[in-house]
């Protein structure tokens, strides 16, 4: 026993001891208290409207993963919207106030993500929040910005599926990457498709949606597969692949991470190149380009809505700014992009709201447009926005020439026309009638 | 049959890189945890680090100008030996040795370790992956004439392989033909007795300690010829590698080599199909045909080759060759 050794001496020293402390700390502590009462007391008007409307700057939220497996994604996105406020507090402000970014870590851990998204909005007032990228830090997300009627900005493509009335998703609905890519893969490149993709939400759903695509169009599905997360032992993937395509076919490559780097590196090791066994990725920009290394990419391709290469003056100019920002080695890429853009989105739609109440700024979103790096983008009534779809072949600087593109903006479909459990529905939240799930008549 | 044999032998040949990749990853392991009982969740951390260094050693090279560039995984190999073994020696003076005999202490103590080489990574270098390319001759393949699959046997592939033998081969020889080899052997199993008869076991447990250390650096030079390098790569191979050990027998070399070859060969067959396949001609097999063909996917491959594992653990706890005898105290 160690515990009985103190004395009855020392018991008073060190009680006393602590009860001075405490006295000491509460003394301290109070003024503060104080204060933050007579501010309330003063600041009531701006206290009741709950959006972070206060003084001479309007505070916004920035949630992404800081740290973690994702910091390598999101730190980018968080680059480009900050990137934006920047722009945006140069030029003035939102209705003559300075932006305020408040940024929190959501460690690429999804409770720590609603923790956060809790945080922002109790705690720090915020009138809006930019944040997350993995869909399944969305899905944590989601049930606070609902429970609370507070307001999201997404900006990377997902699986669809989803309609909510408190986000907006700045990036590709499915039928603005994914089926395009499929029917081009079906007229350019071949009818029998591998699925490949890694173990978890997107991915899945991704390819229950191009399974079902395939059905449709005289395509084939000959085998899919998939890696769980961090992954990178290929080898049977590719013998599966030999094995159901021995004369070359197409790749659908979901993967997501690390093992994007396993599979183009022994895809190339085990003699599947471009010309025969092409692969179209859905997660791959240039940011993963660099990492994984051109020389394992070149002839494959890939489908967003943005590439660096993407020829308008307004995406000149937004790469030239991004560089002189973060110096010249850094890419652009889709979802920094879209990020981007959802920022001046969202100010448009302030502006004209004329407010940051979240109902107003709700309803002043829907029917913005810009003038996007990707070209003209417009919010629709169902919170996503018409964006142009593209193909990219990866050449050898590591960057995308463009092989396809549509002819203008593509229409957001949340609801996936091809699977059956969702075919005929659609979303629109400017009809309170319809809102995010409803049957459209035909 | 021609095309049996060789999609037989190709089946071989995919089954034991794969083997050869959890072997060389799990070497250093073998010793460090099975010679000398240390719990060193840091393991994969060490491959990190030894990955790295072949990154700074390719940039290095490529600046350097072609002749040069096109040989830079060799002199990675020392590097990341020396690299590693370094970091290891530092880990063992600083923290493990104070810990010897408490192997839930170490456990916690190594997987700080981890922590903190992760962070220091992230936050020195990149929180990003880094491009580690082979020289152009490892990125090829030899092309195998076939019937009607067009086959390719990577050459990054086979120098793994060669790697790890030459690596087995020189552990093998240091444990069995060296006088230090001999302390280490004496100091495992029997530690007073060792030091009773003049043999320095602390200086021994460092030297262990770091080799071990060291060939997990050659493990982490090796990996980049096949996946990514950064922060998290160790990650992608800690739990494969004390699979490896512990399935092999701890303190039993041999053990490990046979278990990482068999957990190769195991997950390939179940993992591309091949148990389906080659049971599908018979007709009274076609419930173990579904049933094989269910697991057939990467993911669903190691959810079987962990209760196959589990399911030998009941059988035989120690592993393939437990020790005998009176068995060493830790």
């Amino acid at each position: 026993m160690v515990q009985p050794n103190i004395g009855r001496r020392k018991f008073l020293l060190y009680g006393t001891a602590a009860l001075g402390t405490s006295i000491l700390l509460k003394a301290c502590g109070a003024p503060p208290e104080d204060t933050e009462t007579t501010t309330e007391e003063g600041g009531d008007e701006t206290a009741s409207s709950g959006s972070g409307d206060s003084g001479d700057t309007i505070k916004v939220g920035i949630l992404h993963s800081l740290s973690g497996t994702m910091a390598i994604s999101e730190t980018t996105v968080v680059d480009a919207e900050q990137l934006a406020i920047k722009e945006i507090n140069a030029a003035g402000g939102v209705l003559g106030k300075q932006i305020e970014a408040v940024i929190e870590d959501g460690e690429s851990d999804w409770p720590t993500f609603a923790e956060k998204a809790g945080k922002l909005i109790d705690q720090d007032e915020v009138a809006v929040v930019f944040g997350c990228w993995t869909s399944a830090s969305r899905k944590a997300v989601l049930d606070v910005f609902e429970s609370k009627d507070h307001m999201l900005w997404y900006p990377v493509q997902y699986e669809g599926q989803e309609c909510s009335k408190n986000i907006f998703y700045t990036g590709a609905a499915p039928n603005q990457q994914i089926e395009p890519a499929v029917d081009w893969l079906l007229e350019n490149k071949g009818k029998q498709f591998f699925l490949v993709g890694s173990d978890y939400v997107f991915p899945r759903t991704a390819n229950t949606v191009i399974k079902e695509q395939l059905k449709a169009n005289g395509g084939e599905t000959v085998g899919e597969d998939y890696l769980p997360l961090g992954n990178t032992e290929v080898t049977p993937i590719i013998t599966k692949i030999q094995q159901a395509l021995p004369d070359g076919g197409v790749i659908f490559n979901t993967l997501n991470g690390d093992s994007n780097v396993a599979f183009f590196k022994q895809m190339q090791g085990a003699g599947l190149t471009p010309d025969k066994y092409p692969v179209m990725s859905v997660s791959v920009a240039e940011e993963e380009v660099r990492q994984i290394g051109p020389e394992f990419l070149v002839g494959h391709y890939a489908a967003w809505n943005y590439f660096q290469t993407v020829d308008t003056p307004e995406n000149e100019k937004w790469v030239a700014d991004f560089k002189a920002e973060y110096g010249d080695d850094r890419v652009t890429n889709d979802p920094m992009e879209a990020a981007y853009i959802m920022v001046y989105l969202w100010k448009q739609a302030v502006e004209e709201a004329g407010t940051t109440d979240l109902e107003a700024v709700r309803a002043a979103a829907i029917g913005q447009t810009f003038d996007a790096p990707e070209g003209l983008v417009t919010m629709n009534a169902n919170h996503h926005i018409s964006k142009t779809v593209r193909i990219g072949e990866v050449n050898e600087e590591g960057l995308f020439d463009i092989v396809f593109s549509t002819d203008g903006p593509v229409d957001p479909q949340p609801w996936n026309q091809y699977v059956p459990e969702t075919k005929g529905f659609a979303c629109d939240w400017s009809d309170p009638e319809k809102g995010g799930k409803y049957k459209v008549e035909a | 049959m021609v095309d049996f044999i060789v999609q037989l032998l190709i089946g071989a040949f995919n089954g034991i890189s794969i083997g050869s990749v959890l072997l060389i990853s799990a070497l250093g392991l073998a010793i460090v945890f099975g010679l000398m009982g240390v719990i060193n969740l840091a393991h994969g951390e060490l491959m990190m680090l030894g990955a790295y260094t072949t990154f700074f050693v390719q940039n290095i090279f490529n600046a350097l100008g072609d002749p040069w560039a096109q040989v830079y995984t060799i002199a990675a190999i020392p590097a990341a030996f020396l690299v590693a073994a370094l970091v290891g020696l530092i880990l063992e003076r600083g923290v493990i040795r104070f810990l010897y005999g408490r192997p839930l202490e170490t456990l916690l103590a190594t997987w700080g370790v981890s922590l903190i080489l992760r962070q220091l990574v992230r936050t020195t270098i990149s929180a990003r992956n880094v491009d580690v390319t082979a020289p152009a001759w490892l990125r090829g393949g030899l092309q195998i004439p076939t019937g009607n699959i067009p086959i390719q046997l990577p050459y990054a592939r086979m120098f793994i392989i060669v790697l790890t033998i030459a690596c087995v081969v020189g552990v093998y020889f240091f444990l069995n033909a060296s006088s230090w080899g001999l302390r280490i052997r004496s100091v495992t199993q029997n530690r007073e007795m060792s030091a009773c008869l003049g043999i320095p076991t602390a200086t021994v447990d460092a030297l262990t300690f770091a080799i071990g250390s060291g060939l997990a650096g050659i493990a982490g030079c090796a990996i980049t010829l096949l996946g990514s390098v950064g922060p998290n790569t160790g990650q992608n191979y800690i739990i494969d590698t004390f699979m490896v050990v512990v399935v092999g027998g701890v303190g039993n070399l041999f053990g490990s080599i046979v278990s990482a070859m068999v957990i190769g060969i195991v997950t390939y067959l179940i993992g591309s199909g091949t148990f389906a396949v080659l049971l599908s001609p018979m007709d009274s097999m076609q419930p173990v045909v579904a049933f094989f063909e269910f697991f057939a996917s990467s993911s669903m491959a190691k959810v079987m080759v962990f209760a196959l594992i589990i399911g030998f653990l009941q059988i035989k706890p120690a592993g393939i060759f437990p020790q005998k005898g009176r068995t060493a105290e830790l």
